[in-house]
């Protein structure tokens, strides 16, 4: 009999007074027995939705059905069939608009928490597995695959697996892309995010760090090395501003540049470490999404006493995940909906000293079908603040674009792809992930980089 | 990681390392720089190419001791190796089709503006080097600068040199002398860039300068570098490091430059007592 209770079983985490003043993961996982009792919840239905809804297709039902059973160990050789960072996507995936918002249970009730069981499997191996992937048979087929976040790690995985020489190139002096400078430590622990890394090595991938492709390398020199063919998940690394006076005042960030220090540099750590982050006594997060969550609750944990969110829509509209507002919320940060900002305002010596906003309500929607936000006339106000985190978004870095003849991108720099394949306008190039979409999900980005790979072989064999 | 193949203190604060990094020694051309970190705990600090060696495949790097990470870059010694060093970043300098070039290097940007003369001076241009310093015992590269160029002019601050002034004024002296440049490039620290910025505008000659920001990835990731030329942000990392003297803001690029002052003062104070230094003596 399956467990018919209408709930999650509670995942327990750090207390929110506690969890806002360290960089510890804020939610603990599963025990044995809770993984059991929610793995008792699933149906194990006929139609299976929950796997259509999953980018790279894990094969959830048998999975959970090993869970139920006590074999851990297995549950995981089954999710590692499809994806190869289960730890990762366990925690970074926003299963409640996918998986999970396809899962029967959902329809009276909560649905399965694939989520958290995909994590608990994940972290039990870490604890407790044998380390068995082993380098397959090479086929002597060389493949280069340039950036090491969630779609090239992916795709040199699978490429790896079935038995192509490959070669993972990393602009960064670690490998790991967003899960390493952009995710913070308390939402995805980064030895983790190592130790997953490691499965991907254990493969033969070989990782080359502190290579800037497009730079030190162009897609021609790759493929005059002896490269069959190219994959670039190089990533959304490029930030937008606002555009508005005051943005190159001392304390005003990017949220890339504000996460990087924080999470790639430990800037959290200084003087420990070398790389400094300035955060004042209030701080204002400009922008509605995940980044803008993440920038606000990593500032607040060192030691801003304010942290204010400025979103020009409402609540609603928030791109974020529920889930990570509310520990937002939770934690403290202050929510300034239907307000945008106007300027940045500065001391005499070119600090940051407030931010000048406008009041908003929403109007007619616009082409997304959101309610577009309009200006209320004369609600302009000035917030105290003396750090400004710019979250409103990044696009695809141009550095490979502008040194690959050949390689057509759309106007915002977008590389453009087939959407099946991901074969670009230049033969024997591929493209997925942030690089193709704009900045999207850690799980998006994965589904592209197992597309491609699987496009990848039919092209070589 | 990366092997220090050659050590050689130019003055009390200056050194120059050559670097076996054969990828990048390849590609890089003057203009360019690298980003070193030497350990786990490191920031990621951005030197500008000095020099390069195809054939040896070495880069070669020369920086002041500044702050934590050039101090103890400079404790390490020939056949250590650094923990990272990539690039080459940034555009590289346009040099071609130019006639007559004064290059300017003050300080420490005497290192950066080397590469860019002895290009210049390869590529067929008139080149006359001004150099400042602000003593005798500052002075490097000059016999190297004297071979990229057809004139050179050191001057000091003191005047320890026998030649005292401030670069600018040299540059005013033989403009005046009728020296007709249609380029100049100004390397160094901001204000001198600005100073020489301001002589070259009533003039109208066209000048270079290189920015040198706060940057962390190097590749306009994260917007550290931005600075405002011709009333736009730039990325100095991708955008530069070279730019439009004429079109710079460099108060603003001053004011940022002093970003993390009170950081980077703490990081070196623990450093130097880590060393057994006498900053609380």
């Amino acid at each position: 009999m399956p467990n018919m209770a209408l709930n999650k079983v509670k995942m327990p985490e750090q207390e929110p007074d506690i969890r806002n003043k360290n960089f510890k993961e804020v939610t603990l996982g599963y025990e044995d027995a809770m993984a059991i009792e929610e793995a008792q919840r699933c149906l194990n239905c006929k139609t299976k939705p929950c796997i259509a809804g999953c980018p790279v297709n894990v094969k959830i039902p048998e999975f959970i059905q090993l869970v139920a059973d006590g074999k851990f160990e297995e549950a995981y050789y089954k999710i590692k069939e499809t994806n190869s960072l289960p730890a990762v996507c366990g925690r970074v995936c926003p299963q409640e608009t996918q998986c999970e918002q396809l899962c029967v249970r959902g329809k009276k009730g909560e649905p399965v928490a694939i989520g958290r069981l995909e994590r608990f499997v994940a972290d039990w191996y870490m604890k407790n597995g044998k380390n068995t992937e082993t380098k397959p048979k090479s086929n002597g087929i060389k493949v280069a695959v340039v950036g090491s976040g969630p779609s090239g790690l992916t795709c040199a995985g699978d490429l790896a697996k079935l038995g192509y020489e490959v070669t993972l190139f990393e602009a960064f002096h670690v490998p790991g892309g967003v899960l390493m400078y952009g995710i913070p430590e308390f939402r995805l622990p980064k030895a983790l995010v190592q130790k997953e890394i490691q499965t991907v090595k254990a493969l033969g991938v070989d990782i080359q760090t502190n290579m800037v492709i497009g730079k030190v390398l162009t897609i021609e020199d790759l493929k005059n090395e002896g490269y069959k063919a190219v994959f670039i998940g190089s990533g959304a690394g490029l930030p937008s501003f606002m555009s508005i006076p005051g943005e190159n005042l001392n304390g005003v960030y990017s949220a890339n540049e504000f996460l990087t220090r924080i999470n790639l540099m430990s800037a959290y750590k200084f003087p420990d470490t070398d790389t400094p982050v300035f955060v004042g006594k209030s701080v204002a997060v400009v922008g509605g999404g995940n980044v803008a969550m993440d920038a606000a609750r990593s500032a607040k944990r060192l030691g801003a006493e304010n942290v204010y969110i400025i979103y020009r829509r409402s609540e609603t509209e928030l791109p974020a995940r529920i889930e990570e507002v509310h520990h937002a919320k939770e934690e403290g940060i202050i929510l300034k909906l239907l307000t945008n900002p106007k300027q940045i305002l500065g001391t005499e010596a070119g600090w940051v000293k407030g931010i000048e906003c406008v009041s908003m309500e929403l109007g007619e929607p616009d082409k997304s079908g959101r309610r577009r936000p309009v200006e209320k006339k004369g609600s302009e106000h000035i917030i105290d603040i003396e750090t400004v985190i710019m979250s409103i978004g990044q696009s695809p870095n141009p550095l490979i674009a502008a040194t690959t003849p050949g390689l057509d991108v759309q106007s915002w720099g977008g590389i453009i792809v087939e959407e099946e394949t991901g074969a670009t306008s230049k033969s024997g190039v591929y493209a997925g992930g942030d690089a193709v979409t704009g900045a999207a999900t850690v799980i998006l980005a994965m589904g592209a980089g197992k597309k491609a790979a699987e496009a990848i072989d039919k092209l070589l064999s | 990681m990366f092997k220090i193949v050659k050590k050689e203190v130019l003055n009390p604060t200056v050194v120059l390392m050559d670097i076996e990094a054969p990828h990048i020694a390849r590609k890089a051309e003057p203009g360019q720089f690298i980003i070193l970190r030497i350990s786990e705990t490191g920031e990621r600090i951005p030197l500008t190419v000095a020099d390069y060696d195809r054939d040896k495949g070495t880069v070669t790097i020369i920086y002041q001791l500044v702050g934590k990470t050039t101090n103890a870059l400079a404790e390490m010694n020939e056949g250590d190796y650094l923990l990272d060093f990539v690039g080459p970043l940034g555009t590289a300098s346009h040099l071609e089709g130019y006639k007559k070039v004064a290059v300017i290097g003050g300080g420490l940007g005497t290192a950066i503006a080397y590469p860019q003369a002895k290009k210049l001076h390869a590529l067929g241009a008139e080149v006359h080097v001004i150099n400042g310093f602000r003593n005798k015992d500052l002075i490097i590269l000059e016999k190297e600068m004297e071979k990229a160029s057809d004139k050179l002019i050191v001057a000091t601050d003191d005047g320890s040199n026998g030649n005292k002034g401030f670069v600018t004024n040299v540059l005013k002296q033989l403009i005046d002398e009728g020296n007709k440049y249609d380029l100049v490039i100004a390397i160094g620290p901001l204000v001198m860039m600005r100073a020489v910025s301001n002589l070259t505008k009533e003039y109208g000659i066209k000048t270079l300068v290189s920015m040198n920001p706060v940057m962390i990835d190097g590749t306009g990731m994260c917007g550290g570098c931005r600075l405002t030329v011709g009333g736009k942000t730039k990325f100095a990392c991708v955008d530069g490091p070279d730019f439009d003297a004429h079109e710079v803001d460099f108060d603003e690029a001053m004011r940022r430059q002093g970003m993390y002052k009170k950081q980077e003062k703490e990081s070196v104070d623990i450093h130097v007592c880590k060393l057994g230094g006498v900053t609380n003596a």
